[in-house]
């Protein structure tokens, strides 16, 4: 009972500092809005922590993490994308004109940005729909990731169903206690700890094994080691990529790499972030710390990811790869290895680390979820628009069904699947809105039939692709099956293509080629969205 | 060749390409760091107002 009592010491001290921050950020209504209001800056290492914090989550520590322990390094193609997609593209490019075209149209949410910008009510209903019903897939990731680091660290003493129950309640909790507002210093907070448990993170791991090209030098060495069937799949070892057009590639390289790295753009809790800046120059200032913190995060996570083979194949304890080591579910991975590998105060400061990763994520994604079927559908499409009390209540009673849709998907999805599971959104939300999203910011010639067809094409492609062709999907809702008597239709490369390789450009031809035949919007209307830009 | 003890152009190039991208991000950042600066326009006062209405509602 002794690590359960020290948990929850540490748990509590973390929850009421939280709490005071969040408290006292709120007293002196210093939030991200009173900042712009007072026209002063929000200090650039606050909003790019707090955006850091938000973005990264258990999902991609323990996530992908464990997906690095198995793919190996080439994971890091993941992070590259997460710096130059996520970071300088999304700021530099995406987040100033988010941000203006954002406030020009009075848009709170991210369907209601789209809806507005091209006056389409289908639009924001149907993009909060899409957010309400496929988000909890990736809250449950988050969710399913802290909750493998509770069971792993309390083994014997917390099941991991009832650590899935601790998390989500201290996550309501927080919920409830505010942690829904912009409250920039609690965030700034979780990210700051979360730098600190990453680097200590590192440096541990590098020192464990002997240096960083020794370190290297030794996942290599242990290539020979990679299980038969991951060879056949085309595993070529720990520091390499796989062999060019094998299944694993495929998985690799458009799921996980181009799915996630992509994606990110047209994370609705994300893109609204910009607009709680108060100009270009803060976000300017925010892309130095967003680069060096994601590096700090991702990257971090990957290569320790990798590395934990070398550690679980050196340790008499287990004498065998990670994969084998955490009896196949790759969740398991990371949790695995702090628990083994470090110092058990460590271990306390991760639990921390992972914790701040949560929360933020997981309190705006319940944000968003909640805005998404109040203010995005009900008000949008059942009350024309006009704000009602019902709103709100519409609103509170999407955040507690997600809640509960996540908590369900948290005890029923199989083992090995936080990143799958995240890249399925990411991939399903760039599919449907990045093309309509890069027109709304950059193209004054995209016309509404053509936001609403891409939209279409991009969602109904997908889930066309992953019903019928996606072998993995396919196979698993059965719906292929039932029908054509058989697991999917497609043949190979196919069926270890993901979607975002088809349906994307597929979505934005549509977009370019309605547009190009369809009514155009009124002049004065495009002129009032990119006014002062 | 080898570079940090890998051998795998496509990965050890990534591993670089991650830090040069981090950089380029510092870089980046501290060369504009005080470009960018916009006025407050009233369609931005009326955004903040709204957004706290959001806020305040949940």
């Amino acid at each position: 009972m002794n690590s359960i009592f020290i948990l929850t010491i540490v748990a509590v001290v973390y929850l009421f500092i939280i709490a005071y921050l969040g408290y006292r950020g709120y007293k002196k209504t210093k939030t991200a809005l009173d900042y712009l209001v007072a026209g002063r800056n929000v200090h650039p290492f606050v909003m790019a922590v707090s955006y850091g914090a938000t973005f990264i989550s258990t999902s991609a520590i323990i996530g992908f993490g464990g997906a690095a322990a198995l793919f190996g390094m080439g994971l890091l193609w993941l992070t590259f994308l997460n710096i130059a997609v996520g970071i300088l593209l999304s700021f530099i490019i995406f987040g100033k004109r988010t941000r203006k075209i954002g406030h020009n149209l009075d848009a709170h949410t991210f369907p209601e940005l789209l809806g507005r910008r091209f006056k389409s009510t289908f639009i924001q209903g149907f993009g909060g729909i899409i957010i309400f019903v496929f988000m909890p897939i990736y809250t449950a990731a988050v969710l399913i990731g802290a909750g493998r680091f509770i069971e792993t660290t309390f083994a014997g003493q917390i099941n991991y169903n009832v650590a899935i129950l601790i998390y989500i309640l201290i996550v309501t909790g927080y919920v409830l206690a505010g942690g829904l507002k912009a409250v920039m210093y609690a965030d700034a907070f979780q990210g700051v700890i979360m730098f600190l448990g990453m680097g200590v993170l590192l440096v541990f791991t590098y020192v464990k094994l002997g240096g960083v090209v020794a370190a290297h030098q030794a996942l290599t060495n242990i290539s020979h080691l990679v299980p038969d069937k991951l060879v056949a799949a085309g595993h070529m070892g720990w520091t390499s990529m796989p062999k060019l057009g094998s299944s694993l590639w495929w998985v690799l390289v458009s799921t996980i790499v181009m799915g996630v790295g992509i994606g990110v753009l047209t994370q609705p809790q994300l893109a609204v972030r910009f607009m709680t800046v108060k100009s270009n120059k803060e976000l300017n200032r925010a892309v130095a710390i967003g680069g060096v913190f994601i590096l700090c995060m991702t990257g971090v996570a990957f290569i320790v990811g990798s590395l934990s083979n070398v550690y679980f194949v050196n340790n008499p304890e287990y004498g065998k790869i990670a994969l084998s080591a955490a009896g196949g579910n790759i969740d398991k991975i990371m949790p695995l290895y702090i628990n083994s590998a470090l110092p058990s105060w460590f271990v306390y400061v991760f639990m921390l680390t992972l914790l701040s990763a949560a929360m933020s994520t997981t309190s705006s994604q319940f944000h968003a979820m909640g805005t998404s079927i109040g203010r995005d559908f009900f008000e949008k499409v059942f009350f024309k628009g006009k704000h009602s009390k019902h709103t709100v209540l519409i609103t509170r009673l999407g955040i507690v069904l997600g809640i509960i849709s996540t908590v369900t998907l948290g005890y029923k999805l199989p083992g090995s699947v936080i990143a799958i599971a995240t890249a399925i959104f990411f991939g399903l939300c760039a599919n449907t809105f990045l093309p309509t999203y890069v027109g709304a910011m950059f193209f004054k010639g995209m016309t509404k039939a053509g936001a609403i067809s891409s939209m279409l094409t991009g969602f109904f492609g997908t889930a066309l692709w992953l019903l019928f062709v996606h072998k993995k999907e396919a196979a698993a809702l059965g719906l292929c099956n039932l029908i054509f008597n058989k697991p999917t239709l497609g043949t190979f490369p196919w069926i270890v293509v993901d979607p975002i390789i088809v349906i994307l450009p597929l979505a934005a031809i549509v977009a370019i080629v309605v547009s190009l035949f369809t009514k155009k919007l009124p002049s004065a209307h495009v002129k009032s969205c990119f006014e002062h830009i | 060749m080898e570079i940090l003890g890998i051998e795998d152009p496509a990965i050890w190039s990534v591993y670089l390409l991650c830090i040069i991208s981090a950089f380029y991000a510092v870089y980046y950042g501290v060369k504009n760091w005080n470009k960018g600066e916009d006025r407050v326009f009233p369609e931005d006062v009326t955004w903040v107002k709204d957004e706290k209405k959001v806020e305040n509602d949940l």
